[in-house]
């Protein structure tokens, strides 16, 4: 039985101020009040902003989250001097690059872009899908105004600008409108990069990987099978895994970490050697709080789709093992307290295999920045988590009332994540935890999310399962060494 | 807290106290409950 470890971890932050307005919360706003998109836009940041911006640098990489718990609030104001869009396990790309990625992607003309656009798209393109890079072609801007006057679709824009259009397949068919398919197309396009640079950072060729899963939140599929679709095989066509098949995890916010349990089961029963878990981005959470953000006069700063993908097989001696015998799950009759599922996903596994909540080094919950959910009345998430754990190992007798503060310090983390959906549930901090094992820092993490069952009105349930994460017993050996 | 003869709508938050939590709360102090539901804000 091999021992599963994930091997390698794989972020993208695209920038994409032109898709916010399409969010769905901006959309529905602005259909309400279309004079709300000059204040809009006027509060969208530049890319040198988002690239210097510090939660930013700690998704790809750059900064540790220790690191940005120094740096003082708002973040916004205090960007990183002379920052990379590149990081170690992640990169930030700009909006061209997202629109080629797009179009890249598209095997059914569904978006069309201006040669301007294209031409820009190519060039930041080259060399990552050369087999591709002939589908990004762009026709003049007179064609898209004609499309835009005269066909079923939505325009698309670029500098604030006319630039593209994506079309409606079927009006009769509310899955295959221009919106939706721009998610799903999104959700590809983004996927996609986070594959191909996790496979080239693990010089790991594609037809090597025999299994992928899709954990996105988009709904793929027609009027007859609304979200039944895939995107597991679509993603790994484009990157070249022609010997892979997939399917698709859906269970909102916790998919990723069902997902990398259910891949380590495939290594550990040796089902399949080689696995990628990815996410797309989430088109439809672009802007989500731009309400709140206005109303304090910060920037509109859920601006960028994040995507993400984690190479999972057994144990190479440089990963993270995935403890099989230590994942926590909420079970339909644990109940929907915060005490109630964290009872069930971190205190229970632990307790089986005999360790205290203090002998986990850092957990990873809902990662959310709290700079973007504050200003929306939402609170700073990660620390409210942070301190339900913490008071429940005060509970326990394991700390002191007076020592929950150091807990949250000690063995948590500040949010550094978009409010993307399944992205921030506990997984942005894989690469974190892979670099403090490989420095022989770190001993354990446990790995936790929630995802919100009741959100689709088929129950009052909520959803949970965690797992730990230690080093490869090679990492520790280097370390010696 | 005595809620009798009152009807309550329970709107809880998944990181919070939930919908269904309040609803009990709610029908334990005599209160109708005519709807609950639990909403995430994030």
């Amino acid at each position: 039985m091999a021992d599963p470890a994930i091997l390698q971890t794989s972020y993208i932050l695209a920038h994409a101020p032109d898709f916010v307005r399409y969010g769905s919360k901006p959309s529905r706003e602005l259909a309400v009040d279309p004079s709300l998109l000059e204040q809009l836009t006027a509060s969208l940041r530049p890319w040198e902003e988002v690239v210097a911006y510090p939660p930013n640098q700690v998704f790809i990489g750059n900064l540790t989250p220790a690191e940005l718990a120094e740096i003082p609030r708002p973040w916004f104001e205090h960007l990183v001097p002379d920052a990379s869009p590149m990081g170690p396990f992640g990169r930030i790309i700009d909006q061209a690059s997202l629109y080629g990625l797009m179009k890249l992607s598209d095997d059914f003309d569904l978006i069309t872009i201006s040669e301007g656009l294209a031409q820009e798209a190519l060039s930041s393109l080259e060399g990552i899908f050369d087999d591709r890079l002939e589908n990004i072609t762009g026709v003049p801007l007179g064609e898209i105004e004609a499309l835009v006057k005269d066909a079923d679709g939505m325009a698309l824009y670029h500098h604030g600008s006319l630039a593209g259009f994506m079309k409606t397949v079927l009006q009769e068919d509310p899955s295959l409108h221009a919106h939706v398919l721009f998610e799903n197309l999104a959700a590809k396009a983004t996927a996609v990069l986070a594959v191909s640079d996790l496979l080239k950072r693990g010089a790991v060729p594609p037809e090597d990987i025999e299994y992928l899963l899709n954990t996105g939140e988009e709904a793929v599929g027609d009027r007859y099978q609304r979200g039944g679709g895939s995107l597991s095989k679509a993603v790994g066509e484009v990157v070249g895994c022609i010997n892979a098949t997939g399917s698709d995890i859906k269970a909102f916010c916790s998919a990723p970490v069902h997902a990398l349990v259910i891949a380590s089961a495939m290594v550990s029963s040796g089902l399949h050697d080689k696995i990628v878990v990815l996410g797309g981005g989430s088109q439809a959470k672009m802007g989500m709080k731009f309400q709140g953000h206005l109303r304090n006069g910060v920037p509109i700063m859920e601006d960028c789709l994040a995507s993400m993908a984690f190479l999972v097989g057994p144990d190479d001696g440089q990963g993270m093992m995935l403890r099989l015998d230590l994942t926590g799950r909420h079970p339909i009759g644990a109940g929907s307290s915060p005490q109630a599922i964290y009872q069930a996903l971190v205190v229970e596994p632990l307790e089986r295999a005999g360790l205290t909540m203090t002998d986990v080094d850092r957990y990873a919950v809902e990662l959310h920045n709290p700079e973007i959910t504050e200003p929306g009345n939402s609170g700073d998430v990660p620390k409210t988590n942070y301190r339900t754990l913490a008071a429940m190992a005060v509970m326990r007798g394991e700390i002191e009332r007076e020592d929950m503060d150091d807990f949250v310090t000690e063995h948590g983390m500040p949010g550094f994540s978009p409010t993307q959906g399944h992205i921030p549930a506990g997984v942005p901090y894989l690469g974190h935890a892979h670099v403090a094992m490989r420095a022989g820092e770190m001993t354990r993490a446990m790995i936790v999310a929630k995802g919100s069952l009741f959100l689709g009105r088929m129950t009052q349930l909520v959803d949970g399962v965690s797992f730990v994460i230690e080093p490869s017993p090679g990492l520790t050996e280097t370390n010696i060494e | 807290m005595n809620l009798k003869g009152k009807r309550v709508v329970a709107v809880g938050e998944r990181e919070g106290v939930t919908g269904p939590s309040i609803k009990l709360l709610a029908e334990s102090a005599g209160a109708e409950v005519v709807f609950s539901v639990t909403q995430c804000f994030v």
